[in-house]
């Protein structure tokens, strides 16, 4: 288990580092979404259910979601 | 070699998944006792042994163990709960107001009167599993909210999913637009009715946000006096106005 939680911190510093680091902004993007995700399996680890709810929610769905459409509208605002 | 990365990726997320999901106790095991009740009603999470509180075996009395002024985290079975909208509510009424001031910036900026087009037309397998997916997409955010005093959870996860299911209608229904006179009347008479509460608290007990209701049953859904009442505000207030900010954003202006 311990081993795990290492493992989630690992994903969770690599997911940070590639969505600064990315080259195309979909990519960033997609790497903050993934970051919520894996520290929503470490808030469960943590006994914290009302936070894990919370991150889940906001930070892996709907902030990923509005910054996807976000980003639609801006390629669409380059092609015009 | 991309697709072999992707579907590693994808393995190794689902297999942290249940591992992580392994370690909650599955259903009808768990030792009720050791929950955290026992050490919430003894105000105490080290030393006493919640087994031998359930048989009767109290080891320090009630009196002597309470914190602070009597009654303020007795109501709602989930401690979270009982600080965020008991005793610290008016916390969470500036945490409201934040959010609907940042929904009023959206709603400033990006305001329009055309829907946005994708520009495609959503595939089969999106339309049709909206219309199954939708009802109980709508009906957990409720219970959420509904249930903050009892299971984690509470008002902004509840809205939060509720409007996630506004956005699942956006994506999957190239005419569809919310009803915006619906959802601004919504959000604002649930902001009243949040400070209405207050403002009955200070007439009541003397202190704004004040519990004015009778505590109850810890663990009935009609427990906690006034904080289930607060929590359906925040929950239909949040879900409006995120609803809100997702019509605003597919939202654009005439030419």
């Amino acid at each position: 288990m311990s081993a795990l939680i290492w493992l989630a911190g690992g994903i969770m510093i690599a997911a940070a580092i590639f969505a600064v680091e990315a080259r195309k902004i979909l990519d960033a993007v997609i790497a903050m979404s993934a970051l919520s995700l894996v520290s929503v399996f470490l808030f469960i680890a943590m006994r914290a259910p009302d936070v894990a709810i919370t991150e889940a929610s906001v930070g892996a769905g709907l902030v990923t979601a509005v910054l996807l459409v976000t980003l639609f509208r801006m390629r669409g605002g380059d092609d015009k | 070699m991309r697709r072999f990365y992707a579907i590693l990726v994808a393995a190794g997320l689902v297999y942290m998944l249940f591992m992580f999901l392994g370690t909650i106790v599955p259903y009808g095991k768990a030792d009720v006792a050791d929950r955290v009740s026992a050490h919430f009603l003894a105000k105490d999470v080290n030393s006493i042994s919640p087994t031998k509180w359930v048989e009767g075996d109290k080891q320090v009395p009630h009196s002597e163990r309470v914190y602070g002024r009597k009654g303020f985290e007795d109501g709602s079975a989930n401690v979270v709960t009982s600080i965020v909208v008991n005793y610290r509510s008016f916390d969470t009424l500036g945490e409201v107001t934040v959010l609907f001031a940042s929904a009023v910036g959206v709603g400033l900026i990006l305001g329009g009167t055309r829907r946005m087009k994708y520009g495609r037309k959503p595939n089969f397998i999106l339309r049709v599993s909206t219309g199954i997916l939708l009802p109980l997409i709508i009906l957990f955010g409720i219970y959420i909210f509904v249930h903050g005093h009892l299971t984690p959870g509470g008002g902004f996860p509840g809205g939060t999913i509720i409007a996630a299911a506004v956005l699942l209608l956006y994506l999957s229904n190239e005419e569809f637009s919310l009803n915006m006179i619906v959802s601004k009347s919504l959000e604002g008479s649930m902001g009243s009715l949040y400070v209405i509460f207050g403002l009955i608290g200070l007439a009541a007990g003397g202190a704004f946000l004040f519990n004015f209701l009778p505590n109850g049953v810890v663990g009935s859904l009609f427990s906690a006096g006034v904080v289930p009442l607060v929590y359906m505000t925040i929950g239909l207030k949040v879900g409006s106005e995120l609803s809100g900010v997702v019509a605003e954003i597919h939202e654009e202006r005439e030419g």
